[in-house]
């Protein structure tokens, strides 16, 4: 958007798309209003009676009947009334989705689960099943299947694998030599079966000491992934500490320390746990930001603390006109330097919460800290306070604007916010290069910036496309009439 | 405006089987709980269930009442309860607190757990230890393959990339087994298998153990699917993590589409509620314009909205009879179309917002530039600057580990120019994502072999003049001509050549010069039409390009695809399922 013309011809040349544009609001989307327009003008006609191809939605957009809505609706109920319920009973009747096959399935489900003899052909599903006579298509079931049958077989090492395959209750006790047990890790994992290799794991972390288990582990790295995803989910962290200790990962050690974190909701621990976490052996620069993380809490909750006193005393004109809409606690370095630009933008470096000491604290590089401050100044419509933010004094004392991210991007940033024309216009003066100037005001609707860079190209023919969009009878149209028939200028076309 | 296929193109397999069979299985296990039972579902099942069954027809089994599972104390008073759940251990710790604290209160009750698509020892563990084995009856409900469209088949385990992929847990392999075993059960068996990567290799080999152990079931079928082609997800991420451009990928990057169906928020239906609208063949106005590319879009649309116009208009000159047939045999036809088409208006209208607020266009310059590898240094300071107006928290230090363990990052050594590889990582810069920010992009990785790959299987077309996107050449139309993704290159390529043959070199390039394979022994019994027809299993998950890429080769070649995915996916969803949120 804010490359220059001539640039996006070259890019869309060398690289043979059609330059179809997603901000090409001229073609593209006046095709698609005109469309819009079409069919609404059609609405009047269709709405007239009742929409019965509609579905019935519920507040929620949720198709009344389906699982989803009725789910929804139960919890309401029960948070009110539990007389409400009943009022579901009159709804359901809706069917979801008219591609919702029909409730009513022609085929019975004991048609299904039996299987008849008939084989050959596959034209319904019931025949389809019967091809499978041997296997019913019964889910299996926890309880009729006579499990307990199982503990007196003696099933070999690679049956009992087989049959924890099949989700059958399998007993491993019998394999009490560290042989067999390994065999059975080593069967489980030949069969690529994730879930039985974690239950041999299971059964192995039951039965061999600490170290054994870790020392097996260490040469068998997929049944070691195995173990750590276990113990990660069940959430036996002191043992999956103990296995990265014993393998000597001392980042991931490290790491999986630090996540623990995210499991304290109280600041004041948070921050202490945090504190703990800092001598640990991350690897090379992530220490430093776990130093900052601690550190940026540790500011976090010294500002939070005070802004919430000076926000409920009532006091602080800022506040009251742009009450807090949430506490700054965890939040993330960007973050808080935007706050603190919202509601500390004045005080001194001294202060914890003046964002100069946020930058300095944090090495916040410049572009990200004016990219920053600007946005919240611009919301605050502070349009001061966003020009000093470029106004730079050289040793003679001039004055000079200057915007380490490219002026370009400081006006889409005030448009964001609404800035007014006038102090869009100033900004887009100060893009150096022309066609992207000329593109920012057009989009901005600057007009004299456009009318006057035109005069300045001695672009005739583009001045007079632009006389084509600018309201008729305004005074933009009056000012490009007198341009255009100033004999002064020696227009290039 | 969508090519039709070709007269010779296989009939696609009919999978509302599938539906009425996990319908029927559920029911079966609903009733092996006889009486009034509360029924709790787990918040990711509600949608795949409302895929199969309503509440009537759980009424009908004596489904009482329905209740979300959340952490929340649960305010059942039926005597019997049945949990409907994913297996996972969350799950099992709320199931035993709600049976422990009955039990202290000294009241018995029923409990039913279902696992849905199956059950893990590790969740019967906890059980075991939080003391309520026994006390709970665990079943398990095989409903692992959802039919979004004729064509789609998820499995909707999205979880599956990040325990895969990310932790090396292979716990779903096996599902994955299960459910091709069901569809050759119910289509007969495949005749060719071909595979690409570690997880592909292992579920071909755990499914042909299954065949095996059940020899003689498939036996005498006639095959219909001719050839199984299983993708690891980390042979290509590129493709995934690319900004979708195609219609339907755009809807699902712009509003997400969960379960074949997506919410459109008021500002897309123009009036004041949302609606839930199912998306797939079945929609007259969408199945023509899902795999188109997005410019193509406005003109398809305001064609149809003449056309519907002219159609209305029609009824000015009618007398009293014509009005009746009109009425009784078009209006409702054309008041269904009306309703559709002004969705998608509305739908594109919010897309073109929304991408215009974005810098859309800067964002697919910056990809396509990478992914050819040129401008590299504009590239960086594009996506430097977004870092910069990033704001990023310190989770994102377990992110980038966790980002660095899946591939998705590693760490440059100083000095190495930049190359197209960064397109991986982009993304994730875009997609709030990233952290670490500093000179995280200095430290951007390097090693993949991606300039090679692209290169050796011409995935940068080389067009003279305008491509086309009105008429697409090839592949690469989905994303605008720039690129044909990795993923279905190699399955054309293999296709073609039935096998690997004279692709040793992108797969070693790809470090999988052991898990390639092929497996083409049973071609003798197959029909032409059968060897048309292509299974193509993610796993992992794939993207709503990459099939309309391969839909785009079928019409081509006279194929037909099917596709079994463990999820549909795309870049904001990889990023999310790498990052650590709070516990």
């Amino acid at each position: 958007m804010n490359r220059t013309k001539g640039d996006e011809e070259e890019y869309w040349n060398s690289s043979k798309f059609k330059a179809f544009t997603f901000d090409d609001e001229d073609d593209e989307l006046s095709q698609l209003k005109e469309s819009k327009r079409a069919v609404n003008s059609l609405r009047d006609f269709v709405d007239d009676d009742d929409d019965d191809d509609l579905e019935r939605v519920s507040w929620s957009g949720e198709p009344v009947g389906s699982i989803s809505w009725s789910i929804r609706e139960n919890a309401g109920n029960s948070m009110s009334s539990h007389e409400g319920r009943e009022q579901l009973k009159g709804r359901n009747s809706f069917s979801s989705y008219a591609q919702l096959p029909k409730p009513a399935s022609t085929y019975s489900l004991s048609s299904f689960f039996k299987g008849r003899a008939r084989p050959g052909s596959f034209q319904s599903l019931s025949d389809a099943l019967s091809d499978t006579s041997a296997k019913s298509y019964a889910p299996e079931l926890g309880r009729p299947r006579g499990e307990f049958r199982d503990y007196s077989n003696d099933w070999s090492l690679s049956d009992t694998v087989r049959r924890l395959h099949r989700g059958k209750v399998c007993s491993l006790e019998r394999f009490r030599s560290l042989q067999d047990k390994l065999q059975l890790l080593e069967e489980a994992v030949s069969m690529h079966d994730g879930n039985v290799i974690t239950a041999v794991l299971i059964f192995l972390k039951r039965t061999l000491s600490k170290e054994i288990l870790f020392r097996e582990m260490e040469v068998r790295q997929v049944a070691l992934r195995h173990l750590i995803h276990f113990l990660k989910e069940i959430g036996d962290q002191k043992m999956l500490l103990d296995l990265f200790r014993f393998l000597d990962r001392t980042e991931e050690l490290a790491l999986s320390h630090y996540r623990e974190h995210l499991n304290i909701q109280d600041p004041e621990k948070r921050k202490e746990f945090l504190k703990s976490c800092i001598g640990l052996p991350f690897s090379g620069e992530d220490s430093a930001h776990i130093q900052d993380h601690y550190t940026l809490l540790e500011r976090q909750i010294i500002i939070e603390a005070n802004d919430r006193h000076l926000e409920s005393a009532g006091q602080t004109e800022i506040f009251r006109k742009h009450p807090r809409k949430a506490s700054i606690l965890n939040m993330p370095l960007v973050t808080t330097l935007f706050y603190s630009c919202f509601y500390h933008y004045t005080e001194a470096e001294g202060t914890f919460s003046s964002p100069v000491n946020l930058k300095k604290t944090f090495k916040i590089p410049d572009k990200q800290y004016v990219l920053t401050a600007l946005a919240a100044r611009a919301k605050l419509r502070a349009w001061h306070d966003v020009d000093a933010l470029f106004t730079t004094k050289n040793w003679l004392g001039y004055t000079k604007k200057r915007a380490p991210i490219g002026f370009h991007r400081v006006v889409e940033i005030l448009h964001k916010n609404s800035a007014p024309v006038q102090v869009l216009q100033e900004y887009i003066n100060l893009v150096e290069d022309v066609d992207t100037k000329l593109n920012l005001a057009t989009k901005f609707k600057c007009h004299d910036v456009v009318i006057d860079t035109c005069r300045d190209l001695k672009d005739r023919q583009q001045l007079l496309a632009y006389r084509s969009k600018v309201d008729k009878g305004s005074a933009e149209e009056e000012k490009i009439d007198a341009v255009l028939s100033n004999s002064q200028i020696r227009w290039k076309n | 405006m969508a090519l039709p296929h070709r007269p010779d193109a296989p009939e696609l397999p009919d999978f509302s089987m599938l539906k009425r069979l996990a319908r029927d299985q559920l029911i079966y296990l609903l009733e092996q709980l006889p009486g009034k039972k509360d029924l709790f579902i787990e918040a990711d099942l509600m949608s795949p269930l409302d895929r199969i069954a309503n509440v009537s027809i759980l009424k009908q089994h004596e489904v009482d009442k329905l209740y979300k599972v959340e952490n929340k104390p649960a305010l059942s008073s039926s005597e019997q309860l049945c949990f409907l759940v994913r297996p996972r251990i969350k799950n099992m710790r709320y199931i035993a607190n709600l049976v422990n604290a009955d039990k202290s209160a000294g009241r018995t009750r029923k409990y039913k757990v279902i696992f849905s698509p199956q059950k893990f020892y590790a969740c019967e563990m906890v059980l075991e230890e939080e003391g309520v084995y026994g006390d709970v009856s665990c079943d398990e409900w095989a409903f692992s393959l959802l039919p979004l469209d004729v064509d789609l088949l998820s499995m909707e385990l999205p979880e599956f990339f990040r325990d895969y992929f990310l932790e090396g847990d292979q716990r779903w392999i096996n599902t994955v087994a299960q459910a091709l075993h069901l569809l050759s059960t119910l289509y007969g068996p495949f005749v060719n298998c071909y595979g690409l990567g570690r997880c592909a290799k292992m579920s071909y080999e755990l499914w042909r153990r299954l065949e095996e152990e059940e020899d003689g079931e498939t036996k005498g079928r006639r095959p219909e699917i001719g050839h199984v082609f299983f993708l690891d997800r980390d042979m290509d991420f590129v493709t995934a993590l690319c900004s979708q451009v195609v219609y339907e990928g755009l809807v699902d990057d712009t509003f997400r589409i969960k379960c074949g169906s997506v919410d459109f928020g008021p500002e897309v239906t123009c009036s004041d509620k949302s609606l839930k609208v199912l998306l797939n063949a079945e929609d007259k106005v969408f199945s023509e314009i899902r795999n188109e590319h997005f410019s193509n879009v406005f003109g398809f649309l305001s064609q149809k909205a003449r056309n519907l116009q002219a159609q209305y208009d029609r009824r000015r000159g009618m007398d009293i009879k014509q009005m009746r047939n009109f009425v009784s045999q078009e209006l409702k036809g054309l008041k269904q179309e009306h309703r559709l088409l002004s969705l998608h208006i509305g739908a594109c209208e919010s897309i073109m917002k929304k991408k215009t607020k974005q810098d859309f266009q800067e964002l697919i310059k910056t990809e396509h530039a990478l992914l050819e590898g040129f401008n590299i240094r504009e590239s960086t300071s594009y996506i430097e600057e977004h870092i910069d107006r990033q704001s990023y928290g310190p989770e994102h230090l377990l992110t980038f580990s966790n980002l660095r363990r899946a591939g998705l990052l590693t760490e440059q050594a100083p000095g190495d120019a930049l190359t197209a590889v960064e397109s991986k990582v982009s993304k994730l810069v875009m997609d709030k994502a990233a952290g670490k920010i500093t000179d995280a992009f200095s430290s951007l990785a390097k090693r993949s072999n991606f300039r090679a790959i692209s290169k050796k299987l011409n995935l940068i077309p080389r067009v003279d003049g305008e491509y086309d996107l009105k008429v697409p050449r090839d592949m690469a139309y989905v994303f605008s001509g720039a690129y044909v993704p990795l993923s279905c290159r190699i399955i054309e390529q293999v296709l073609e050549r039935r096998s690997w043959q004279g692709l040793d070199e992108v797969v070693r390039l790809l470090s999988c010069s052991e898990l390639a394979f092929t497996d083409t022994t049973r071609e003798d019994k197959a029909s032409s039409e059968s060897l048309r027809l292509i299974l193509v299993v993610f796993l992992g998950g794939c993207t709503y390009s990459e099939i309309s890429a391969l839909r785009f080769l079928g019409r081509e070649k006279g194929y037909r695809f099917i596709f079994l995915t463990t999820a549909v996916t795309n870049s904001a969803r990889l990023m999310e399922a790498m990052s650590e949120v709070k516990a």
